[in-house]
């Protein structure tokens, strides 16, 4: 099984715990994982904006690196929904436009690209995955996994097998946190109220950690509860996968952490 | 569309003050949630609700490309059931026909069914500057219309209001319009229905002109279909002496058939009822019943031209029920307003820029006023891909490229006020596409990030308002990767391999290399994430 991880540009600068996390938990599970250094970007921001045409560069780059394993795995619902879902409109436009097959096809070579807990649940049949997080969690499902992708319970159930995990419900789950990519910078206001219900909400439940499975929702939350000095601290689903009882991973004393580190396991997983 | 709406601040601009009216979002946020939970409710006791959508998204594509068909077949049964059909280009050009048949009459007072279609013409407008003062009917309307306001909800017009605030434009402002409010109203909703009815019996036994839109138009028997919750409307199709009825071309479905669908999934998504209360359907004019005298005007007004953007087209299937409304958080937040039309909330986001075209500010912002969460779509009871007409419209708007602009394919330029973001945008493609390039640039920003300021110049000053940045770690995941991973990097075999992968050097000796990067992280201060990378 040659599985490739697609981390998105997110997680590669900002967030390197995550995917960190994901190459510790599937390797656990006995996947050899390859990170082809030559990705880059989906080109998500660049599409979703209205920036097409930039986009395609980005995606046909994408399908080159990513050609020829037989599985892609991504810790982004909405990177790995632009992928399933925009890609192929990328490919008819060029051909509506009159620029042909081409484009299409060096899309459609792309290998079928699973959202972490898809590639978890779907393809290796896994809920348990071994870990153990001895805190109260609540989970908030982002729009592109749970409407796109339609992910369902599959992130509950692998949190529901977590050794020591107490679950807390989420009011308005389902509803955007508000930071729709460009979105939080284009419309501030309507994104900062979004925010700010999402986290009074978060903290409402009384849990210690707020779980999604995309850091940039975690990013705009994280950096609403981290002004706001919230108790309540954000961390990726992954890392919460990734920890077990040999080496659990540590939240930080501070309130309001933007993001917390799967510390000791670091440098030496392999 | 109306000059009604022209001129109001761009969707950011507008949300800034409605985000901020703690009571209008209360009450926004009560009533949508009350909706949206009903609405649920009501579609799951259906079993076939997947077909039934997809029956109406079919009947009306199925309509939209064969238009001028039906609507030939309309005119003509109108015609045979002793109507008249206008032509309407423009709202100018209907709110002119309109005028003109009631000052053939003679009268100077219309009573009207609520429209949407009236209001994107600006019909009251029109009327009154012709010395015609047209009522609305409607209670929420009615509402709307006393305080001097505009409706912010399709199917709720006065959402914004609570029934307190009602109850103080009930004993203002009706006295000024016809019978007054009783002394000592109170606002509890039975007093106000009554207060409301009183003065609108009045309205309705003296005027002889009602003007009414259509939710459907029925080709095949040139019947109008109204479906509503007061009976309102119905005093308005049926007791005065002339009828107008104006209606957008997209209205039209072809057979009494095809109604069966739209019956059953329009209150659903709308009221979340399994049947509206009223439902009115009238054919032409029939002797000594109801009006004597039937004008259709059938409305375009950027409906063709829409109808010629295959992306965009599919917002002519909107059977304006509000669903997307109820479940937008952002619709939610920023309130019907901001979106400058009698369309706002999802739906408004991709018809009105269709309608109207892209040359203001307010209708550059709207394909921007949504996070794409796709929560529109997924209620949408003809399955209108809202988010996919949006990216389609914001690259209209970022990059111009061909439309239809009355009736003519023209090619247009971007919008103005995105150089900055184009420029941006091509400087990152730029980069993204040049993997060396990237990894400079993570370097440079992961090298200097105890320099990093903590509000961002720009646009960009709108993220670190209300939000924290998150620290930046020490080190990429792809610096761990290479430095700290042993597996041996595998060769990608797929076809068109880029052969300048940087993992030609990494051969997998997992050394302390990366040591000399220690430092690095230090003295940050904020920065709780321990350096992933060099600490053994």
């Amino acid at each position: 099984m040659r599985v490739a991880l697609f981390l998105t540009c997110v997680n590669d600068l900002l967030y390197p715990d995550t995917g960190r996390a994901v190459v510790t938990l599937l390797e656990r599970l006995g996947v050899e994982v390859d990170f082809p250094l030559d990705q880059t970007c989906c080109g998500q921001a660049h599409y979703n904006t209205g920036y097409r045409h930039e986009t395609e560069p980005l995606a046909r780059r994408h399908a080159r690196v990513f050609a020829g394993y037989d599985y892609v795995v991504t810790p982004s619902g909405s990177c790995a929904a632009m992928v399933r879902d925009n890609y192929p409109r990328l490919g008819a436009r060029a051909r509506d436009e009159g620029r042909g097959d081409e484009l299409a096809k060096a899309l459609a070579g792309v290998p079928k690209t699973y959202e972490l807990t898809e590639f978890l649940v779907d393809v290796l049949k896994v809920t348990d995955v071994g870990a153990y997080f001895p805190h109260t969690v609540t989970y908030h499902p982002t729009c592109h996994g749970l409407r796109m992708l339609r992910l369902g319970d599959r992130p509950r159930r692998l949190l529901e097998a977590v050794k020591g995990i107490e679950l807390r419900e989420l009011e308005g789950a389902e509803e955007c946190c508000g930071f729709g990519g460009t979105f939080s910078v284009k419309n501030p206001d309507v994104s900062a109220a979004m925010g700010d219900d999402k986290v009074r909400n978060a903290e409402s439940t009384g849990a210690e950690v707020l779980c999604a499975a995309d850091n940039s929702c975690l990013m705009h939350l994280g950096g609403m509860m981290s002004r706001q000095k919230s108790r309540v601290r954000p961390v990726h689903l992954a890392e919460i996968l990734a920890s077990t009882e040999q080496r659990p991973l540590e939240l930080p004393d501070q309130a309001g952490p933007v993001h917390v580190t799967t510390g000791s396991t670091v440098g030496e997983q392999r | 569309m109306s000059g009604t709406y022209l001129g109001l601040p761009s969707f950011p601009k507008a949300a800034h003050d409605s985000t901020r009216d703690t009571q209008l979002r209360a009450n926004l946020t009560h009533a949508t949630h009350t909706i949206r939970t009903k609405r649920a409710t009501a579609i799951n006791e259906l079993t076939d609700w997947p077909q039934l959508r997809a029956a109406g998204a079919a009947i009306k594509d199925h309509t939209l490309h064969h238009l001028d068909h039906y609507l030939l077949q309309l005119e003509a049964a109108v015609t045979a059931a002793g109507g008249t059909v206008h032509w309407a280009l423009d709202a100018n050009e209907a709110n002119t026909i309109a005028t003109q048949i009631i000052k053939n009459t003679g009268e100077t007072e219309v009573v009207k069914i609520k429209s949407m279609t009236t209001q994107e013409t600006g019909l009251n407008h029109a009327l009154e500057t012709a010395g015609i003062h047209a009522y609305e009917t409607d209670l929420a309307e009615l509402i709307v219309q006393l305080a001097n306001d505009k409706p912010s909800h399709i199917l709720v017009p006065a959402i914004h209001k609570n029934r307190t605030e009602i109850r103080d434009i009930f004993t203002t402002h009706m006295t000024h319009w016809g019978r007054p409010a009783p002394d000592n109203l109170t606002d509890n909703p039975t007093d106000l229905a009554e207060a409301a009815r009183l003065h609108l019996r009045e309205k309705f036994l003296n005027t002889k002109i009602g003007i009414s839109g259509a939710n459907f138009m029925i080709a095949e028997t040139g019947t109008m279909v109204i479906l509503e919750s007061e009976g309102n409307g119905r005093m308005c199709l049926t007791l005065p002496d002339t009828l107008i009825t104006i209606a957008g071309i997209e209205k039209i479905i072809p057979t009494y058939q095809d109604l069966e669908v739209f019956l059953q999934t329009l209150p659903r998504s709308s009221t979340a009822e399994r049947m509206n209360p009223y439902t009115s359907l009238w054919t032409g004019t029939t002797p000594h019943d109801g009006p004597h005298t039937f004008h259709l005007i059938l409305l375009d007004n950027g409906r063709t031209d829409t109808l010629a953007d295959t992306t965009g087209q599919q917002a002519l299937r909107c059977i304006r029920c509000s669903a997307c409304l109820n479940v937008c958080p952002v619709y939610e937040r920023a309130g019907g307003h901001a979106y400058g039309s009698p369309y706002p909330g999802p739906i408004g986001a991709i018809l009105t820029p269709q309608l109207r075209g892209t040359t203001t500010p307010l209708d550059t912002s709207l394909p921007y006023a949504s996070t794409l969460c796709g929560a529109c779509y997924d209620v949408c009871p003809v399955a209108i891909n809202i988010p996919q007409v949006l990216v389609h419209l914001r690259e209209r708007i970022t990059q111009g490229g061909p439309t239809t602009t009355h009736g003519t394919r023209t090619t247009i330029q971007p919008a103005k006020g995105h150089r900055l973001e184009r420029t941006t945008m091509r400087a990152t493609r730029w980069t993204l596409n040049h993997p060396t390039a990237l990894q400079h640039a993570h370097n440079l920003a992961t090298h200097t990030r105890h320099l990093h300021p903590q509000h961002l110049p720009g646009p960009a000053h709108h993220w670190t308002d209300t939000r924290n940045l998150p620290p930046l770690p020490p080190h990429t995941f792809r610096h761990w990767w290479q430095h700290h991973h042993q597996t041996p990097p595998t060769t990608n075999t797929g076809k068109g391999t880029d052969t300048r992968s940087e993992t030609a050097t990494d051969t997998g000796t997992d050394t302390g290399t990366a040591g000399t990067d220690t430092g690095t992280g230090t003295g940050t201060g904020t920065n709780t994430q321990t350096d992933g990378g060099p600490q053994q």
